[in-house]
């Protein structure tokens, strides 16, 4: 009852002066369709580039690395324990990239309940031979089901069909770079030489695009058998086991625990790729900032409305008060008012955020680095639109705490007396 | 019947802008149940000054204002709202209706505040209020479409809406014309006759005090003849 009388003066003030009360509310409005529109653009931009790199990366990478020997017999000696020594006289032998026993590790990992899936790699140096000219390269020896499982790799293969890899034998799929580097179509024969000069034979069963031109330019991918011959090993040699986590938080920690188990170097990908985060996190920073910003625009807006409306109606505040509303119920009054244009002009905006960002969604956004996307990105997180509600409330009705505040102070005497 | 309904105690008020000046000077009276009483006094003397401060809207004085037998110091800002709420109708010399609202909205105002009653009750008290008034055809009609004095009529009934102890008025005839005056005085007689109701009304007219069963005469802040 009582909220219902306090909502019915506030309606009538309201309507009174609906035009500015109208273009106070779309101001919240369009400020709320911004903040939407601008946060699900700019965050759609940042998985799309977080996924070029970390959708690819594994989140934990293990693979041994040639190092000297870490216990160098001068630091053995008791005399110089203490001190820095200079002299490390053990230099690496020539030990193999090998990962030892890994048919032992994988079956750990697959055991492992906090792994997702594994997926074994090998990396080949090799070189390209095109004519009398030799390009560096690397191929990729993959478990073409799993990598395209735990990677999406076929959405990278942009001619040809990634399985052919595992079904033809000696075949390859190019960078898309280096293919076109050796005029090299589909169906062609390239010959590679490996690191250690034998040469070998391949059949080009598809391209590779990642995005970034650089690595197209250079890598190339070929089932782990293929590449075992290649470099001929055995048919347990593999150099990389790339694990994804069923939570990549855990990755630096659970890195450390795996270097000690099974003796081999463990990469996070919170280590590896440290630079993307911090380019994310700015991006959403300036975004928020912007989106922000327009709100408390916005909220000057209604503040000014308020205000006015407080000096047009002193009388009717004056007879209000004497009519035995007291403060309180003014303030109220007024903070209906603009809670209601928060209200109204927010909702609104969230719909035309929504708009917004469904019409950036149908742009098209053709790069050829990019295969997978053919539209702008878009990120529909219901965390924005609960920020942008949340906002456009808070700041309505710190707009209109003032302007209420003054009304609920305003003496009916000296208004009465005034006239 | 002898019940007082108000009384004031050595009501004193200053104001400090801009010379420190005493406008009331210790004025003290009493008033009972269904009594007509008007103030009368030259200009300048204080008389809306006093009003305002009995009507509890000012509550920058010195002395004590008892209404219904309860100190008003006592009480803060919203209780004092909520005295004027239920126990003065107050009426000013500019009607002071909200063109937001109609008639009817604007007489059942103070009724939907106390909510004594509820919203479809409220409204039939402000038609009958209205009719006795003699003005419920307009009930419908926007302030602004009526003429001053219906509007004061209209100001009249919201001071009534909810059978208040006491009914101030601040020369609620001041703007209006002879016949429309003589509507409203004799309306206060209605209502003071026929209802019991206590007025007390501020006047330059002396005409319209001496039909008044009780004068207060004042003089540069002191009551000199009551
Ligand atoms: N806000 C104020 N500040 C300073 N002095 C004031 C103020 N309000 C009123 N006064 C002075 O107080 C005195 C009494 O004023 P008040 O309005 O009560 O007179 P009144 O008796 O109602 O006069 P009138 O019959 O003309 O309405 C006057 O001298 C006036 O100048
Ligand atoms: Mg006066």
């Amino acid at each position: 009852m009582k909220f219902n009388l306090i909502a019915s003066i506030s309606r009538s003030l309201l309507m009174a002066r609906w035009r500015q009360t109208l273009v106070a509310a779309i101001g919240v409005t369009f400020s709320i369709t911004m903040f939407v529109g601008l946060l699900s653009f700019m965050s759609g931009l940042n998985d799309l580039l977080d996924g070029l790199i970390l959708n690819r990366t594994p989140h934990i990478r293990l693979y041994n690395e040639i190092l000297p020997s870490k216990n160098q017999p001068v630091d053995q000696a008791m005399l110089f324990k203490e001190r820095h020594n200079f002299i490390s006289s053990i230099k690496p032998k020539n030990e193999r990239l090998e990962i030892y026993n890994n048919t032992a590790v994988i079956k750990a990992l697959k055991n492992d309940d906090r792994v997702l899936g594994i997926a074994p790699k090998i990396t080949a140096q090799v070189f390209y031979n095109v004519g009398g000219i030799d390009l560096t390269g690397v191929i990729n020896g993959i478990d073409v089901e799993g990598e395209n499982k735990l990677f999406s790799f076929s959405d990278y293969v942009t001619s040809g069909n990634y399985i052919d890899l595992k079904n033809t034998p000696n075949s390859i799929i190019l960078g898309k770079g280096a293919a076109d580097k050796m005029l090299a179509e589909i169906g062609d024969v390239i010959q590679v030489t490996t690191a250690k000069g034998e040469r070998k034979q391949l059949k080009v069963v598809g391209y590779f695009e990642s995005g970034l031109l650089e690595i197209d330019k250079v890598q190339s991918y070929a089932s782990i058998n293929t590449t075992q011959k290649l470099l001929g090993e055995s048919n347990n040699y593999i150099t990389d086991i790339q694990i994804k986590l069923k939570n990549m938080l855990i990755a630096p920690q659970l890195a450390k625990e795996y270097q000690h188990l099974f003796n081999v170097e463990a990469v996070d990908i919170q280590t590896a790729n440290s630079q993307f985060e911090t380019g994310s996190s700015v991006r959403t920073l300036i975004s928020y900032a912007v989106g922000i910003t327009l709100l408390i625009v916005a909220g000057f807006g209604i503040y000014n409305i308020l205000n006015m409306m407080i000096y047009e109606k002193m009388d009717s505040i004056a007879i209000l008060k004497a009519t035995g509303f007291s403060g309180k119920d003014v303030n109220n009054i007024f903070t209906t008012i603009a809670l209601s244009i928060g209200i109204f002009g927010g909702l609104l905006g969230l719909l035309c955020g929504y708009g917004l960002s469904a019409l950036i969604d149908q742009i098209p956004f053709d790069t050829p680095s990019l295969p997978t996307i053919k539209t702008y990105p878009i990120n529909y997180n219901p965390k924005f639109y609960l920020i942008g509600a949340v906002f456009s409330i808070v700041t309505t009705y710190l707009a209109g705490y003032l302007p209420s505040r003054k009304a609920s102070k305003i003496d009916p005497v000296i208004i009465i007396r005034g006239k | 019947m002898n019940e007082k309904v108000l009384e004031a105690i050595n009501i004193s008020k200053y104001f400090h802008d801009p010379l420190t000046m005493q406008v009331l000077n210790n004025v003290s009276f009493s008033m009972h149940k269904g009594e007509f009483v008007s103030i009368i006094g030259k200009s300048g003397c204080g008389k809306s000054t006093l009003l305002y401060i009995l009507s509890t809207m000012d509550t920058d004085y010195e002395g004590d204002l008892i209404i219904d037998g309860v100190r008003m110091r006592t009480k803060n800002e919203s209780e004092l709202a909520q005295v004027r709420n239920e126990k003065i109708g107050f009426v000013f010399q500019f009607h002071y209706l909200l063109n937001e609202f109609s008639v009817l909205r604007n007489v059942m105002m103070p009724g939907l505040k106390l909510a004594n009653f509820s919203e479809k009750e409220v409204e039939d008290r402000a038609y009958q209020k209205l009719k006795i008034l003699g003005i419920e055809s307009e009930a419908l009609k926007r302030p602004n479409q009526l003429s001053g004095g219906q509007k004061q009529r209209v100001a009249i009934a919201r001071a009534l809406i909810n059978d208040p102890l006491i009914i101030m008025g601040d020369e609620p005839t001041g703007n209006l014309d002879k016949k429309n005056s003589e509507v409203v005085f004799d309306i206060f007689t209605e209502l003071a006759q026929v209802y019991n109701q206590s007025l007390l009304i501020v006047t330059h007219d002396n005409e319209f005090a001496a039909r008044t069963k009780r004068i207060i005469e004042m003089e540069d802040g002191k009551i000199i003849k009551m």
